[in-house]
């Protein structure tokens, strides 16, 4: 019985700590690998060597700024907000596997449901703070959030139902047992459909218009400082990790490869996935809102679809 | 456009391509920046050239430069002549804090006492610091670059025209003079 406490115990600790590390991980690329696709050189001072430390740096700038709340906030809301924004991503890790033979948070049966639920629970936190502001800026930015993660959910949910009927199963790990390699030309499409809606709903550049800040300031993150603000970046970046992850476990074959490797794999191609999010980033400008609602409704559902009919043609034919 | 998404695609090669080469990144304080010949950094003052005529503290569009002086007699060159007045330099002081780096009294001084030096590291935390005065202004000069090399066919500058010819006399004169007392 002790045993098992401690076994749980010494699991969250490994996702807490992942949790922690990984995103400062991701910033810190986006930081060097940003500045260098736009021929900059990046932080180069903080820590000595090449800056490897500005995130520690800048989270000690976050911590000594004061915590503002606007007078007409609802002001439990908005000191709210940013943890609702945070913690589900943190719950997504815990079920996601990362090697064979139970290295997982935690199984879950229905592995990818509760992931994409709880992710899209993420999103309220942005929804949250832009409602509780008391700013029209703030506000604008929420309801694009809201806008944004409806039209997004949906092909998001159908690209990884392709996979569940593919596997199966919707447990997570069950997933990855089942992949073959063919698996990933068959399932490209909603992979590709998956990825993007995922950034989508990450609000992550070319799709930012929530937080587009020559258009509304910084949408539902205008009135936030110090911790707080922190915590929405952080979240953004723990979103990136989750959804980075999800794509590797559903569409990518988890911790198979070429050769033995076990969690290896699954981090190596979370970390290519990421590297891809951040090459987006610099190479696209910000897509207009009609365009995002055109792009989701117009091209991500169909493909969605036509991916679940022919996952359902291919599951039949090979019965 | 040709194939849909080949934007797309030329856009990531873009940025793909870029990342593997060197930044353009100027390091500054580690690396000092190469700086044009003609730079225009700071106003470095050769003292011994000024002689107050005050031609640059009028045209400056902002009034940044101080001058002060008096006026000194000197004793005639030569017995029974007229005694010559002269004009001391007493202050002379440029507020960079005004200055707009237009130049115009360099350009303006007839007799070359200023000039423009690449020196540019005189950030001050003082806005009344920036006023430098001569000794600061002196130092400056010492820093002013030697004037460009002139175009292979160009005129020859009119200064050493000027010059070879006064050789030139004053080697003739001597000549002359020999001659005589050879004969």
């Amino acid at each position: 019985m002790s045993g098992d406490s401690v076994d749980v115990l010494l699991r969250l600790v490994a996702v807490f700590a992942g949790f922690l590390v990984l995103p400062l991980v991701i910033g810190q690329t986006e930081h060097k690998v940003m500045a260098h696709m736009q021929g900059r050189l990046g932080p180069m001072y903080a820590g000595g060597f090449h800056g490897w430390a500005q995130l520690v740096a800048d989270g000690v700038k976050f911590a000594q700024k004061e915590d503002v709340v606007p007078a007409d906030a609802d002001r439990r809301i908005f000191q709210l907000a940013p943890a609702v924004a945070l913690l589900p991503y943190l719950l997504v890790l815990v079920a996601i596997p990362v090697g064979p033979g139970g290295q997982v948070g935690r199984a879950l049966d229905a592995g990818v449901f509760f992931a994409l639920a709880v992710m899209g629970v993420g999103v309220l936190g942005s929804l949250m703070a832009g409602w509780a502001s008391a700013n029209k800026f703030s506000l604008l930015g929420g309801l694009r959030t809201a806008a944004q993660l409806l039209a997004y959910e949906l092909p998001m949910l159908l690209a990884a139902a392709s996979v569940a009927m593919a596997a199966g199963t919707v447990s997570l790990p069950g997933i990855v047992d089942a992949f073959h390699w063919w698996w990933v030309p068959w399932q490209l499409t909603g992979a590709v459909v998956f990825f993007t809606a995922g950034l989508a709903e990450l609000q992550r550049p070319p799709f930012d218009m929530p937080v587009a800040d020559s258009e509304i300031i910084f949408g539902a993150y205008t009135e936030y400082t110090g911790l707080r603000f922190a915590m929405f970046l952080l979240s953004e970046y723990a979103g990136i990790v989750v959804l980075c992850a999800l794509t590797t476990v559903l569409f990518l074959g988890g911790w198979h490869g070429p050769f033995a490797g076990g969690w290896v794999w699954t981090l190596l191609k979370t970390m290519v996935l990421a590297f891809v999010v951040i090459w987006l980033r610099v190479s696209y400008p910000r897509l207009r809102e009609d365009q995002l609602q055109k792009l989701a409704w117009t091209v991500l559902i169909p493909l969605a679809l036509a991916q679940i009919a022919l996952t359902g043609v291919v599951k039949v034919v090979i019965r | 456009m040709g194939v849909p998404g080949s934007g797309l695609a030329k856009g990531l090669a873009v940025t793909l391509r870029t990342m593997t080469r060197r930044a353009h990144t100027a390091r500054y304080p580690d690396v000092q920046p190469e700086l044009a010949p003609r730079t225009r950094g700071v106003i470095g003052l050769f003292e011994e050239n000024c002689t107050v005529c005050m031609l640059c503290a009028r045209e400056c569009p902002d009034w940044c430069i101080y001058i002060d002086s008096h006026k000194e007699t000197l004793p005639p060159a030569a017995p029974g002549g007229r005694e010559r007045s002269r004009n001391v330099l007493d202050r002379f002081a440029i507020d960079f804090a005004l200055c707009m780096y237009c130049g115009i009294c360099v350009e303006v001084c007839p007799f070359d006492a200023l000039f423009w030096s690449p020196e540019f590291e005189y950030a001050e935390t003082d806005i009344r610091e920036l006023t430098h005065e001569r000794d600061r202004l002196r130092e400056w000069m010492w820093t002013v670059p030697e004037p460009p090399a002139l175009d292979p066919a160009a005129e020859e500058p009119k200064e050493l025209t000027a010059a070879r010819k006064t050789a030139e006399k004053a080697q003739q004169a001597q000549q002359a003079e020999k001659r005589e007392a050879q004969e």
